[in-house]
């Protein structure tokens, strides 16, 4: 049931080529675009390009899956699926399980570009850095799911996008390190998504820290589950 | 036998009872017509009947269980007035999908296309549907998993007149085979197709009763003279 419900958004998407196209061309247009921005100082690409590979899929995912759970609520085929003999987890994590498959496409492509023809230069393995693009893009996704029940259209949905994912950009560390920031906004990031799958990244990236990419992994998957049965809980049998 | 039994339901929406404290049956292997205005709360019953209604009060008994209980979702199927399908899916992948949800064989998906004589139709994507192909798309859904009671929210709402004759004409094949049907509708010349009528007005039952008997104590010959009669006495 997990694997039809993935199939079935599949398919979805599939049918909507232009998002596809969108998926899976904008990230690598958008490194390119960072790598000749810094054109003369490369060592800020290779910084900060490694982690955006692995950042992309968190953002995009967020905004899908909101909208997409918003549909679901709104055209009353959520209705339909809780009036019927499907657990929750089975329609969450057939969701997953469909962005997961994109955003470990749009990982690979993305690296692709940047490791291949642009040139990005990192120390760590790229197959851990497009591995952590994937567990970001679950994590995204759970989050969207999350607060896609406080949206009740899609205008509110995408607003989410600048509301829960830019502040964590900024304050994550791909923009500047968390030790130069204010004080207050340090503690802050401690206990926001982001930052851990940033961390991870960065690490990653630089390689030679694997205790400390397993640990931010580790903090990425608990706050996913976490996110997970929080949305969950707004899945509801009986609404009012 | 009876496979609803409603007992001083209570339901608040928005600080509004909309169903103050209702009492009924749906009788088993029948046509039964809910019936009135719009706003009356149709959908409110229906949807706790279905088990989908936060409820305030009083209990609601669906083929010997409580309703919405998880042993009942394959036994009771639902068809809101929103076509409740996937329309960027073609009707056949809609159809897979929920007959995998249900745990029902492939071949469901041929029977209850046929039953609402959408074969032709099963690979064009939804979103292509006019509106009548939409319901019906919607109500071949429910039919998936061959259900005891099927509870159908204004069916017939948009549909031309053979349509709906057509689909009149299912209702009483799926009762005649056993099946119970709830089905709501404000077209007062649709009650006569039903076994047994529910009229409701703001919330409160006016009537529970076969359209002859509604007619003899009414003395009106047209079933939409007598719920407004019965709209004046009440």
């Amino acid at each position: 049931m997990t694997l039809a419900t993935a199939e079935r958004v599949l398919r979805q998407l599939r049918r909507d080529p232009r998002t596809l196209a969108l998926v899976f061309l904008v990230p690598p247009l958008l490194i390119t675009l960072f790598r000749y921005v810094f054109d003369s100082r490369p060592a800020i690409f290779d910084r900060v390009g490694g982690p955006m590979v692995g950042i992309f899929p968190f953002s995009l995912m967020f905004v899908i899956t909101s909208i997409a759970m918003l549909r679901e609520r709104t055209s009353g085929t959520l209705e339909r699926l809780m009036s019927m003999p499907l657990a929750k987890l089975d329609l969450l994590v057939g969701y997953g399980l469909a962005f997961a498959a994109v955003a470990a496409i749009q990982a690979s492509v993305t690296a692709g570009v940047a490791f291949g023809l642009l040139g990005l230069d990192v120390n760590g393995p790229v197959w851990v850095v497009v591995l952590l693009a994937i567990a970001n893009a679950v994590l995204g996704m759970s989050l969207g799911l999350f607060v896609s029940a406080f949206a009740r259209t899609e205008f509110q949905a995408v607003q989410f996008m600048p509301a829960v994912v830019f502040p964590q950009l900024l304050l994550c560390g791909l923009i500047q390190p968390r030790t130069d920031m204010a004080h207050p906004l340090r503690v802050i990031s401690y206990a926001l998504p982001l930052t851990w799958a940033f961390d991870a990244l960065d690490h990653a990236v630089k390689g030679g820290a694997g205790g400390v990419v397993a640990r931010d992994a580790a903090i990425v998957l608990g706050i996913t589950a976490a996110a997970l049965a929080a949305g969950a809980t707004t899945l509801r049998r009986r609404t009012a | 036998m009876d496979a609803v039994e409603v007992d001083r339901l209570r339901v608040v929406r928005g600080g509004k009872a909309v169903l103050p404290a209702i009492t009924l049956t749906v009788e088993s292997g029948a046509v039964t017509g809910l019936l009135g205005p719009s706003g009356s709360g149709k959908t409110t019953l229906m949807r706790a009947i279905v088990g989908v209604q936060r409820v305030h009060g009083g209990t609601v008994r669906v083929l010997g269980a409580d309703a919405g209980s998880p042993p009942l979702r394959r036994r009771v199927a639902y068809v809101t007035q929103a076509p409740s399908v996937y329309t960027d899916l073609t009707l056949l992948e809609n159809l897979a999908y929920f007959a995998h949800v249900l745990d029902v064989p492939e071949q469901r998906v041929e029977q209850a296309l046929d039953v609402v004589g959408l074969s032709p139709l099963r690979n064009r994507v939804v979103r292509t549907f006019s509106g009548g192909e939409l319901s019906r798309a919607s109500l071949a859904t429910a039919l998936l998993g061959d259900p005891e009671l099927l509870v159908l929210d204004e069916p017939t709402v948009g549909l031309d007149p053979v349509l709906r004759r057509d689909l009149w004409r299912t209702f009483r094949e799926l009762a005649e085979a056993g099946r119970t049907l709830l089905v709501s509708s404000h077209v007062m010349d649709e009650a006569d197709r039903c076994d047994r009528l529910l009229l409701l007005r703001d919330g409160m039952l006016l009537a529970d009763e076969t359209p002859a008997s509604l007619r003899a104590r009414t003395g009106c010959d047209r079933l939409d003279a007598a719920f407004l009669a019965l709209v004046a006495a009440a």
